[in-house]
């Protein structure tokens, strides 16, 4: 699998922090969703018609400008850790690997965008951007799709819109996420006071790694539960508002914690810098959160230019199970894993001086 | 959006779970989600909220027995529908319309699609298309009360639904 490994040790650009708003928002994401009109949706297919689709797919990203130089890979040729190593940087999702059968994804070189076939939907379009950015995204996002529909004849219904699998995502057929990282917010409990606020906007916030988990780590992803009744620049510019009330929200908690809790916070910021070089072993979990509270040392100036947010996003991802075992070049058992992690954050963080 | 489980109240909560690979979309209101306990932690059944849902209640014929809705297309039972949430194919939107008109004002905003449509599509549907912007643009207009800009959007879309009857059929609402 030589184009999945040349991602090994590429830096993933949209956790490169250079996006408007990165202190908070680590990035933007949005997600089209498509389906041809002449095969019938995911759960009616037989498998000449999936091969059918994968062609006729991979024949329209081909002619695209956006996408002639993706990598299109069929699931047949992805053993099961490089299906999780694509699934940690966000690349595929869990679903285009759930049904028996083939699915496809055409990955472009800098990995900003991915185009999933026979996920959910027939054709699951993905756009990354670091930081707030979303309007980027859906600018790159619709100049795609507009390349794609020369090829390729669209479910599309005159009241209904796009038609999809699921009656959540008819219409326009779009998701729109940030990733959020609000520390303060969760250190001073407030976070859960502006959730509840949210909430009554018809918006939807989940964990780390979007549908499924908790938040873990201080991150939170936020995106549009509505696809039916507002077109797409809206959608983006309601999200995008209401995100921005959220940045202001956890600067402020930061200016809070900066001035009213200066001690106990440059604590806790310096214990988690201590596991962090000291420890021989640790789990996905508590690394992410350790490496949390080093972001908040940055935010706060108590680490001035010793470590980076760019550096700790990308080392958060470095440090997923499936990362470590492709740099390992084979499988890693848990408790393997867990002292390599251990030991690869323990070199990153040499140059801190406690 | 109203509230799957009492069925009353306005969701303000939106959840998203999946367990053993199955996928369920969670709306609720605030008090019944106190109830449930705000972590979430029990399994909806996406299936049987749905079944719960007005829509699938219309299946049931006079004698109070269930008539089965088949799509016309892919030969997709409505109850398959209501267990997992997932649509057969695009023609199973024109067979189950009346139920899944009731799912859609639950889940969605509107009933109605505003925003992007692609190049290739068939005159009618585009026309179609273009009423329902027209219809959109008009319910703005009088709910920030510009009444100038509203009667005249008014007749471009009596324009536009004699053209729509001319060229084709009427289309049901």
């Amino acid at each position: 699998m030589s184009e999945i490994d040349r991602f090994v040790d590429q830096p993933v650009n949209w956790l490169r922090a250079t996006g408007p708003e990165s202190d908070v928002v680590v990035s933007s994401r949005l997600r089209m969703a498509r389906n041809f009109a002449t095969y019938p949706f995911l759960s009616r297919l037989v498998p000449a018609q999936r091969d059918a689709i994968i062609q006729e797919a991979g024949e329209a990203v081909k002619r695209s400008n956006f996408l002639k130089n993706a990598y299109f890979i069929s699931s047949t040729e992805l053993p099961e850790l490089d299906r999780q190593f694509l699934l940690e940087r966000h690349l595929v999702s869990r679903e285009l690997f759930l049904e028996e059968g083939k699915s496809a994804v055409a990955i472009t070189p800098d990995e900003m965008v991915s185009l999933m076939v026979i996920e959910e939907d027939h054709l699951r379009l993905q756009v990354f951007q670091s930081g707030l950015n979303l309007v980027e995204a859906w600018r790159i996002a619709d100049g795609i799709d507009s390349e794609l529909e020369k090829d390729l004849d669209y479910a599309f219904d005159g009241t209904l819109g796009y038609l999809t699998a699921c009656p959540t995502n008819v219409g326009t057929g779009l998701r729109a996420s940030c990733m959020l990282h609000l520390p303060s917010l969760v250190l001073t409990k407030q976070v859960h006071k502006v959730l509840q606020a949210l909430s009554k906007l018809n918006l939807a916030v989940r964990g780390l790694y979007g549908e499924g988990t908790q938040a873990s780590g201080n991150f939170f992803q936020f995106s549009n539960q509505i696809t039916l009744g507002q077109p797409e620049d809206e959608i983006i510019s309601n999200l995008e508002g209401v995100i921005r009330q959220v940045i202001t929200h956890e600067r402020e908690a930061r200016d809070y914690l900066k001035k009213k809790r200066k001690a106990k916070m440059e604590d806790q910021i310096w214990r988690a810098l201590a596991t962090l070089k000291a420890a021989r072993m640790m789990s996905s979990s508590e690394a992410i959160q350790l490496l949390s509270l080093v972001q908040v040392g940055i935010d706060v100036g108590v680490l001035k230019g010793q470590v980076t947010h760019a550096d700790l996003n990308q080392l958060s991802l470095l440090i997923q199970p499936a990362h470590l075992q492709k740099m390992n070049g084979k499988e890693l058992g848990s408790t393997e894993r867990d002292t390599r992690r251990a030991s690869r954050i323990r070199e990153y963080f040499t140059k801190v001086i406690l | 959006m109203i509230c799957n489980v009492c069925g009353t109240k306005e969701a303000t909560i939106h959840l998203t779970e999946i367990v053993n690979g199955q996928m369920a979309e969670v709306h609720i209101c605030e008090a019944c989600a106190e109830e449930k306990g705000t972590e979430f932690k029990t399994y909806f059944n996406f299936g049987d909220l749905l079944a719960g849902v007005s829509g699938l209640e219309k299946t049931l014929g006079p004698s109070g027995k269930k008539i089965s809705l088949v799509c016309k297309d892919c030969g997709m039972n409505y109850e398959d529908f209501a267990k997992n949430g997932r649509l057969g194919c695009a023609g199973c939107y024109t067979s189950f319309q009346k139920p899944l008109a009731s799912v859609i004002k639950q889940v969605q905003r509107s009933s109605c699609h505003v925003g992007k449509k692609p190049s290739r599509i068939p005159s009618e549907t585009h026309s179609v298309h273009d009423l329902r912007q027209l219809q959109e643009k008009l319910r703005k207009s009088i709910q920030e009360e510009a009444f100038e800009e509203s009667a005249r959007l008014r007749d471009e879309i009596k324009q536009a639904l004699n053209k729509l009857k001319k060229t084709k059929r009427p289309k049901s609402e």
